[in-house]
């Protein structure tokens, strides 16, 4: 097992694509971090330029405190999950396994250890410890009764299986784990994310994952690292994602539904005023760096927002579509100016078409600036603990 | 209802004409080579009438005709089918070996210049086999390989343009990830050409194989441009040989005879390897 540390990693295309730009992250021993963004955003350059498949333009990159930037991908002792699991179609499942293995033999040259007359009890010895070693991966992802069969003959979850054994038959120091839940249906994905984590725990292994699917990313990662256009936006816990976004665009990519947006100003007395006859008044010394007249985003999570009587309501309009989830409820409430999304608890027997009223639990809102990187505006310490509900 | 059905009729009718057309000649070559002399002779000359199966069946036309190749009787036979055969599995293995590894290089490996080197290698196909006659008799000449194998199988090893871009086009689309995890599973190049791809490309392989055999075995020009003595000779030219050795007509029953015993290893390897020609390995590599 090892660390990795990514020093102002860059990965520039002929033609001046910028495809990552100077990233760095530290990726401790035995950690799960977790590539997360849109298509695009260069996770995967990332992950590739760890592998040694992507040149590195600039930057330097170490896995257990070796500089590895021109170490060719067979000598960094990684192994990777493609998207596609990559299982070479012509071999068995055992094959499949073995085929890393035969190619890091202690002893290499067969010819030179038939002459020094070792060859033919190193090799029994070695052919042992492939044996050994396919068995046991074979143990933990159930593949026992899979070893004499083809790919072709194996259904998604089982190549992907296999595909997760080939790597952990090399007992690499860091796993490289591309998309690799995305070919599979949603249950079976379900299943294998249990899986995945179980593995990390059993295994205790480094491994870096990238997806664009944000639940994915919140249910593995022990840490998150969101990328947009190759620029790092925020890294951390999922729960400090969520809960403390760096800006607009994490806070929009991380949660399902997508948070609610709403443009306004300051004014006078920390009330928000908005488009659509909107004014709340924001818990008092929450943003202490909030001027009169500044632009803000105000950004409210559908989870946060809750059916509310006319005298509390902060945000009228008609409930377009109604959705249920079961015990929850999403409602699509709109009116002239904006849609908001609220999650709310089922039997609220609001129908579709039905006039509604919103309020938000404010502690739990952002603001955001209006300017380009739409960064989260600081919150008072103190606010950020409080959950009670503070509105006037 | 009734269009249909003809429909169907015409189809039958036309594929049978076809077939039969295409199948005549190899019959009528077979019964021939089964005739007396007398009745090969008359029918070769069109005086007999076209039997569909000979009066009297002669076997014994094919050990006459073969003990007569070359001077000794059987050895030239023998001589010949050794040397066809050699040739004919070198420059098999050289396309198949020589074809994939540029292929591959072609369709997988990005070096400066890949594009019009590849339009090179395609142009040459369209010049004509006559136009660089010459010039390489000439080449193979200065270096001393005439009346030797060596300018019919040497040239193998370097390649076929037509084959290099069949292989060109399989390998293109073999997933990108399968060379990449072969490469972290530690394998360079040719590890990769000879371990993932050579074993992927089956279905290209038995078509260059089989077309490459049947080619080289059929072929009458190479050899009777650089083989001149009789111990060089390949089956192809030995049966025209067989044919000046007798001139006119009065023994078309052996010529016939040997060329159905040269015909007889296409048509096998062509039934043994229709399976291959259409068995995809691809299925299964990746999501599917």
């Amino acid at each position: 097992m090892a660390n990795v540390r990514l020093s102002s990693i860059s990965k520039i295309y002929p033609g001046d694509v910028h495809a990552v730009n100077d990233v760095s992250l530290e990726i401790t021993d035995g950690e799960f971090i977790v590539l997360v963004g849109p298509s695009g955003c260069g996770k995967s350059t990332t992950l590739r330029m760890i592998a040694g498949l992507e040149s590195i333009t600039s930057g330097d990159l170490f896995i257990d405190d070796r500089k590895v930037n021109s170490l060719a991908a067979r000598d960094r002792d990684i192994a990777m999950v493609f998207q596609d699991y990559a299982l070479y179609p012509h071999m068995n499942v055992e094959k499949n396994l073995s085929f890393g293995l035969m190619r890091r033999r202690r002893y290499p040259s067969r010819l030179r250890s038939i002459f020094s007359g070792v060859y033919r009890k190193n090799r029994a010895a070695e052919q042992q410890d492939i044996h050994d070693r396919i068995r046991r991966s074979a143990d933990v992802l159930g593949l026992k009764d899979l070893l004499n069969r083809h790919p072709r003959e194996l259904s998604g979850g089982q190549r992907q299986r296999v595909a997760l054994g080939r790597a952990i038959v090399r007992d690499p120091s860091v796993f490289l784990l591309d998309e690799p839940l995305s070919n599979l249906d949603a249950k079976l994905r379900g299943e294998m994310r249990t899986e995945l984590r179980r593995l990390h725990r059993q295994l205790g292994a480094t491994m870096v994952h990238v997806t664009h699917d944000q639940e994915e990313a919140m249910t593995l990662g022990d840490r998150l690292l969101v990328m947009k256009d190759g620029v790092v936006q925020q890294c951390g816990p999922p729960a400090q994602l969520y809960e403390q976004p760096a800006n607009r665009f994490v806070a929009s990519f991380i949660g399902t539904p997508e948070m609610n947006f709403i443009e306004g100003v300051i004014e006078d007395g920390s009330v928000f005023k908005a488009d659509g006859d909107v004014r709340i008044q924001l818990p008092k010394d929450r943003w202490p760096s909030l001027s009169v007249g500044q632009q803000v985003t105000l950004g409210i999570r559908p989870e946060h927002l809750e059916l509310a009587s006319d005298g509390d309501a902060m945000f009228r309009g008609e409930a377009d579509v109604v959705e249920q989830l079961g015990d929850r409820t999403d409602v699509i409430l709109a009116n002239d100016h904006r849609r908001l999304t609220a999650r709310i608890a089922s039997g609220s027997g609001l129908g579709e078409g039905d006039s509604a009223s919103l309020r938000a639990d404010l502690p739990q809102a952002h603001l955001f600036s209006t300017d380009e990187d739409g960064h989260r505006i600081a919150t008072n310490r103190r606010h950020n603990q409080q959950t009670s509900d503070v509105q006037d | 209802m009734m269009s249909r059905w003809l429909g169907r009729f015409i189809a039958i009718v036309a594929l049978s004409a076809g077939s039969l057309a295409m199948l005549f000649p190899l019959w009528w070559m077979f019964v021939i080579s089964l005739e007396s002399p007398q009745r090969a002779g008359a029918a070769a000359e069109g005086g007999g009438s076209i039997a569909i199966w000979p009066e009297e069946v002669h076997w014994s036309n094919y050990s006459e005709a073969l003990r007569q190749i070359g001077t000794e009787p059987w050895q030239g036979f023998l001589d010949a089918l050794s040397n066809s055969i050699v040739i004919t599995v070198l420059v098999v293995i050289g396309t198949v070996l020589s074809s994939s590894l540029v292929g591959f290089a072609f369709a997988r490996i990005n070096f400066r210049g890949r594009g019009p080197l590849f339009i090179l290698m395609l142009a040459t196909m369209m010049l004509p086999a006559q136009v660089t006659m010459i010039p390489l008799f000439l080449v193979f000449r200065t270096m001393g390989w005439i009346d030797t194998i060596l300018p019919l199988v040497a040239p193998a090893f370097f390649g076929s343009a037509f084959f290099i871009f069949m292989y060109r086009q399989f390998i293109s689309q073999i997933s990108e990830s399968l060379i990449e995890a072969a490469r972290i599973d530690g394998y360079g190049m040719f590890g990769i050409w000879w371990r993932i791809i050579l074993p992927m490309c089956k279905p290209v392989t038995a078509i260059t194989a089989i077309f490459t055999f049947i080619f080289v075995w059929n072929d009458f020009l190479g050899p009777l441009i650089y083989l001149h003595s009789d111990d060089q000779s390949t089956l192809a030219l030995a049966l025209n040989s067989f044919r000046n050795q007798y001139g006119g007509l009065e023994n078309v029953h052996l010529l016939m005879a040997v060329s159905v015993v040269t015909m007889i290893p296409c048509v096998v390897l062509f039934f043994a390897a229709q399976r291959a020609f259409v068995e995809g390995i691809g299925s299964g590599a990746v999501k599917g």
